[in-house]
């Protein structure tokens, strides 16, 4: 009769790490017992294999998720190129009816569309599932099914939107959408474009969380801040970005699909609404969007370049710190969009020099990579070529933007040709040349050892580089001399068609490029003697991939010291593979990962790993379900598969997260023992509640900008003698959404004093409060008629926000008490719970403000 | 001074000198930004001019840079050379670089917003044509046309722009920037011309399926002239002469034209199209696609909608040839 492993631990006294850390060297270089190490390595391949057959497709590995997701990107990538050389060829000749107007006007809009959200966002979302983990030494990424639904998400809404095309339904508005033109227009391909690509934002949003957890928590042991490959720096700002820049979007898409299903007139000038607010909403989004798509490609510069020149990065600390500059830097430029809407010369003056002010962060992170060439022994490569075709047409397009962010002379240009051939250099040489120089730098380690050719390399690259340069430095010179943009076609006697043909003709050659790209990607390749395991000579953790292919992602997770650890750190590969460092066993058949803490990696506790599973993909379909329905206005259909998809994802968390562990800590290797549970701010959990609820607060924060957006711009607003939301019932409303709160935050602190019985009573009681605050809210706007006029159109649109809300947190609130009475929520083990409570503070807290905004703000206006 | 004066100028010759049709500066078009017109487009382009020398030579800087570093360089620097550098390029050089063209570039910005001097043309975008009214200094009531604009040279107008329904925006790259249109809020625009001649404008945000054929003739004309031109266009349309016009004037009342359009002086006086009182004296059809001869106009009534996408003007395609004639003949003939 062994004594209870938890009896020693409560609520209040719970496992911590025990033992040893640091390790010290003597510790690592102690030999390993290979028998037992074989016995480890089988139980932990066994863990880690992959299903077979049609289960592979159940897989939820970051290399498999990784895999699909960058090759369905790519997919349609080409479907999106497909669609511009097909415009090109309207466009060859003056007076063209190859493509009649309306079908122009939709491949330009899926166009542009497609390589924004199905592509540019998408691709750096597909690296980074694929080589975050390995850039860390971690086993996988902190939730691979989260992964793996964000996937299947979009591969669901990419085919939908995406499909429209070959209906001839497609969105015909601008990839901008501006109202009224898409507010007004019959067709639904504008319903397609908002729901469609908002579920897409969704799925985007998941991985950003995902990826940004995976950075803070997900770390090897000893790699602190300051020693992270630049790539993941990159991602944490990425991240962050995609985190503040979709929610505004979601939030205009949220009252841009309310107009047009319901008619509430948020865009509507002849009844109070203002077109302006979607161009500010949508530019919040659309400007930080655009370094979205940059920066990682500057990461895969980053970490390329010092590989090229044999030795570290020179200026880690500025290139980090230009990274985050640009990412803050860049929600301030978006009126830049906007130069010619009339704005006062104040506005544009600000925007101009905030505008300017990005060259120098951008300047900073090119001359460190000049810096490092110049003091580091070069080695010539296929992927620094295309680095160098990038930088050479980045270059040239980042001027441009010099140029045009200068307010006057953005007057001229602005919508021309100019315009067309300045972001396509931004973006051919700030995405397409470094991503290709991604590929072909980490397909060896994509494809375990095997390499790209180098002869196809090379004419692929200048294929592409000089096609790319014929059909886009012609634009420049189309613009000045007058070509509008998003023209079907021009008259004969502009003189445009000289350079138009040239740039079709140019733009056939850059698809021949990537067509010698993609047989270079796709083909069967043997192993071509080049099966080398780092065979780069790299510095950083990915290179020490298992060749042959081995599903663990790395044997024993490492101990790291430098940044650069396979040139700092001696036999640290050796040593990795032997199982001589963490987790090199799975003692219960788990997989599982070491969390450790966010700023200095210390090991905090092991996470298990959720493994194969199909739920994730219902639970993408029915989501699928719940934003395409209502495009064909099938409300109810919607409302049941939105049921489904909460159901689906409520089993997924209930099977597969927050289970109660077998033992309180658990040997992890060079004398650690650690935790297998955590809860709070130790777990990778709460962090991505967290996280999921700025971005929702950002989206909450941008409806009440509407508020006031349209209370600043418009002289009457609230209109003379509108009807207010009820006071009274807004403030009961408001008491007992606060009562909510505090109910179940005295249930997590109850439950942790062990008194689990009076946590469960709470909890009824928040629900009870819950579903009464909602109902206040629902009597509070009842009455008022959100089809008359903008004031109580947003009105509405704030509770409806709101209540989506209360719902979420009753169901959180019901599922915290459902784990506590199935016993997997106990005093000691409460993530949930915790969970729950972050997220009803976030809950009230957007309900305080509601309350005051629709309550107590207009009658102070009036 | 001289040496910035000397690479301008010699980054201006090189330029000129690799794109053939800048070398034929004059014949780059009729809505050129690279053949100013005004006080507003000459200096933005000046503004091009500088930018784009600085633009050629900072990309061959810093290219030049990387080459360098990538295949020539015969060893490797001291990292500190390499920190000096990025300090250097990365942010002095850009820093400095930029002060002094914002300090240029925005001081631009009251010059083109100046006020104007007395006329108002008010511009409203409809889809897909320019309904323009002008308001002399001291008017009471508008000289209404459409799809065309006249200015006196010399003196800066002040354009008045809102739209119909959807967003749009006024654009005449040989005079100067563009301003955005939008329905249920007005913006401004004012701009002086210095030559006269004929030039060309297009709608410059995207407007919808015929948004590639909203553009409209400009005409700048000698103070004077303006001044004449613009009292006959205040006058009533002129009566039908010869046997066609007579016969097409019938025609156009039969058909109900004057439910959408006005001809002063007649019983049409709708408001939905474009104001016909002088629509033969204009330099196009259509706003800004066709050439207003008879043919063009018996094309267009014909089959507005293959000649314009989604136009709202209905087809009258079952109008038999001779009507089409005369009706054509009687438009043509409002000068």
């Amino acid at each position: 009769m062994t004594e209870d492993p938890f009896a020693k631990y409560s609520g209040t006294n719970r496992p911590e790490p025990e033992g040893t850390f640091p390790p010290t060297d003597e510790m690592l270089a102690r030999p390993v017992d290979t028998e037992e190490e074989a016995r480890r390595a089988d139980r932990l391949r066994r863990a880690w294999d992959e299903p077979k057959g049609w289960a592979y497709f159940s897989a939820v590995n970051n290399d498999k998720v990784g895999a699909w997701y960058s090759l369905t990107a790519l997919f349609f990538m080409l479907a999106a190129g497909v669609l511009a050389l097909l415009m090109r060829i309207q466009l060859a000749v003056p007076e063209n009816d190859f493509l009649d107007a309306d079908r122009f006007n939709q491949f330009f809009t899926m166009h542009g569309s497609a390589m924004m959200f199905l592509f540019a966002v998408p691709m750096f979302e597909a690296i980074s599932i694929l080589l975050l983990p390995a850039f860390l030494g971690a086993r996988d990424l902190p939730f691979p099914r989260l992964s793996s639904y964000g996937f299947w998400c979009f591969v669901i809404g990419g085919c939908f939107v995406m499909g429209s095309v070959l209906f001839d339904v497609a969105p015909r508005g601008g990839w901008f959408m501006y109202p009224p033109l898409s507010t007004e227009d019959m067709g639904i391909g504008a319903d397609i474009w908002l729901l469609g690509l908002s579920f897409i934002e969704v799925a985007s949003i998941a991985a950003a969380v995902e990826l940004i957890v995976g950075v803070l928590k997900c770390r090897p042991p000893g790699m602190r801040v300051n020693l992270m490959p630049l790539y993941a720096w990159y991602v944490l700002v990425v991240g962050g970005m995609i985190l503040f820049a979709f929610p505004p979007l979601i939030a205009g898409d949220f009252l841009f699909e309310m107009e047009r299903s319901f008619d509430w007139p948020f865009f509507d000038p002849t009844r109070g609404g203002d077109p302006m607010l979607w161009q500010h909403l949508f530019w919040i989004f659309g400007h930080p969007e655009v370094y979205i798509v940059f920066l990682p490609s500057i990461a895969i510069a980053a970490m390329v370049i010092p590989t090229v020149a044999q030795r570290p990065i020179v200026g880690y600390s500025w290139i980090v710190l230009s990274a985050v500059g640009v990412g803050f830097l860049s929600f301030g430029l978006w009126v830049h969009h906007m130069f010619t809407t009339g704005l006062p010369n104040i506005s544009l003056g600000f925007f101009s020099a905030a505008s300017e002010a990005v060259v120098i962060p951008t300047g900073i992170q090119l001359f460190v990579f000049a810096a490092t060439l110049m003091v580091g022994k070069v080695k010539r490569s296929l992927p620094m070529l295309w680095i160098a075709g990038a930088l050479a047409i980045f270059v040239l397009g980042g001027l441009t933007g010099v140029m045009l962010a200068i307010a006057p002379f953005n007057w001229a240009v602005h919508d021309t040709y100019f315009i067309v051939a300045h972001l396509h250099y931004t973006l051919f040489g700030g995405m397409i040349f470094p991503v290709m120089a991604g590929v072909y730098y980490f397909y060896p380690f994509f494809r375990k050892g095997r390499m790209m050719s180098e002869t196809l390399g090379r004419w692929s690259f200048w294929l592409i580089f000089i096609g790319f340069n014929l059909t886009f430095l012609p634009m420049h010179y189309t613009g000045l001399i007058g070509m509008p943009r998003r023209v079907f076609t021009y008259g004969e006697e502009m003189g445009w068609g000289w350079l138009n043909m040239l740039s079709t003709v140019a733009s056939f050659v850059i698809a021949a490029g990537f067509a010698v790209f993609v047989w270079d990607l796709l083909r069967p390749k043997r192993n071509e003697g080049a099966s080398r395991r780092n065979p780069w000579n790299a510095g950083t953790l990915e290179w020490s991939h298992n060749v042959p292919e081995e599903q663990w992602g790395v044997r024993s997770i490492p101990f790291i010291t430098s940044r650069y650890p396979l040139w700092d750190q001696p036999k640290i590969v050796e040593r990795m593979d032997a199982g001589r460092f963490y987790l090199s066993d799975t003692k219960y058949g788990y997989r599982e990962t070491i969390v450790t803490s966010v700023l200095d990696a210390r090991p905090q506790h092991v996470q298990r790993v959720t493994g194969p599973a199909w739920i994730t993909m219902m639970a993408a379909a029915f989501t699928g379900g719940a934003f395409i329905f209502p495009t064909f206005s099938m409300y109810v259909p919607a409302i049941i598969s939105g049921a489904f998809a909460i159901v689906c994802v409520l089993y997924w968390l209930w099977t597969a997260t927050a289970q109660v562990p077998e033992e309180p800590t658990s040997d992890v290797g060079l004398g650690l023992r650690l935790p297998r549970y955590a809860s709070g701010p130790n777990a990778p959990g709460w962090w991505a509640v967290w996280i999921t609820m700025l971005g929702d607060a950002t989206a909450f924060t941008s409806l009440v900008f509407g508020f006031f957006f349209y209370w600043t711009a418009s002289p009457d607003f609230p209109p003379m003698g509108a009807d207010h939301a009820g006071g009274a019932a807004l403030l009961a409303a408001a008491v007992l959404l606060s009562l909510s709160w505090l109910a179940t935050r005295s249930a997590k602190a109850t439950n942790r004093h062990g008194n689990v019985r009076q946590a469960r009573i709470l909890l009824a009681v928040g629900m009870a409060c819950t579903v009464a605050g909602g109902a206040g809210l629902y009597l509070a706007v009842a009455d008022l008629a959100p089809t008359s006029h903008a004031y109580p159109a947003i009105v509405c649109a704030l509770a409806v926000w709101l209540g989506a809300h209360l719902g979420l947190g009753l169901i959180a609130q019901g599922y915290s008490l459902a784990r506590s009475l199935a016993g997997h929520t106990t005093p000691i083990y409460d993530a949930d719970l915790t969970n729950t409570t972050l997220l009803w503070h976030f809950i009230v807290v957007q309900a305080l403000i509601t309350s005051a905004v629709i309550g107590l703000l207009p009658g102070w206006m009036t | 001074m001289l040496p910035f004066i000397l690479r301008w100028r010699f980054v201006k010759r090189l330029f000129a000198g690799l794109v053939p049709v800048v070398a034929l500066s004059g014949c780059s078009g009729r809505q050129s930004i690279l053949d100013p017109a005004g006080q507003d487009s000459a200096s933005l382009l000046t503004l091009f001019w500088v930018m784009l020398a600085g633009l050629v030579v900072i990309w061959l800087l810093i290219n030049g840079m990387m080459f360098f570093f990538h295949h020539l360089s015969p060893r490797k620097y001291d990292e500190s050379i390499a920190r000096k550098l990025i300090v250097g390029g990365g942010i002095v050089f850009p820093t400095v670089v930029i002060a002094a063209l914002l300090a240029w570039g925005l001081s631009m910005m009251p010059d083109q917003r100046a006020p104007g001097d007395g006329l108002r043309v008010e511009i409203v975008g409809e889809q897909w044509w320019w309904r323009v009214a002008y308001w002399p200094d001291g008017a009471d009531e508008p000289i209404v046309s459409a799809n065309e604009i006249r200015l006196p040279v010399g003196r800066r107008s002040t354009f008045e722009l809102s739209s119909a329904a959807v967003i749009h925006s006024l654009w005449i790259p040989a005079l100067g920037g563009k301003m955005d249109m939008f329905p249920g809020r007005e913006t401004f625009l004012t701009l002086e011309p210095t030559e006269a001649g004929t030039f060309r404008g297009q709608c410059a945000e995207f407007c919808g399926a015929s948004h590639a054929l909203m553009a409209f003739e400009v005409v700048t004309m000698d103070p004077e002239e303006f001044e004449t031109w613009l009292a006959e266009e205040a006058g009533p349309a002129q009566s039908p002469e010869g046997e066609a016009a007579i016969e097409g004037a019938d025609v156009f009342s039969a058909q109900g034209c004057g439910a959408c359009h006005t001809v002063r002086g007649t019983e049409a006086v709708g408001q939905v199209g474009p104001d016909l009182t002088h629509v033969g004296s204009r330099m196009s059809l259509g706003a800004g696609i066709l050439a207003p001869t008879v043919d063009n106009f018996i094309a267009w009534i014909d089959h507005t909608g293959d000649l314009k996408p989604e136009v709202e003007m209905p087809a009258y395609d079952d109008l038999p040839e001779d009507d089409l004639l005369a009706l054509a003949t009687y438009l043509v003939g409002l000068k």
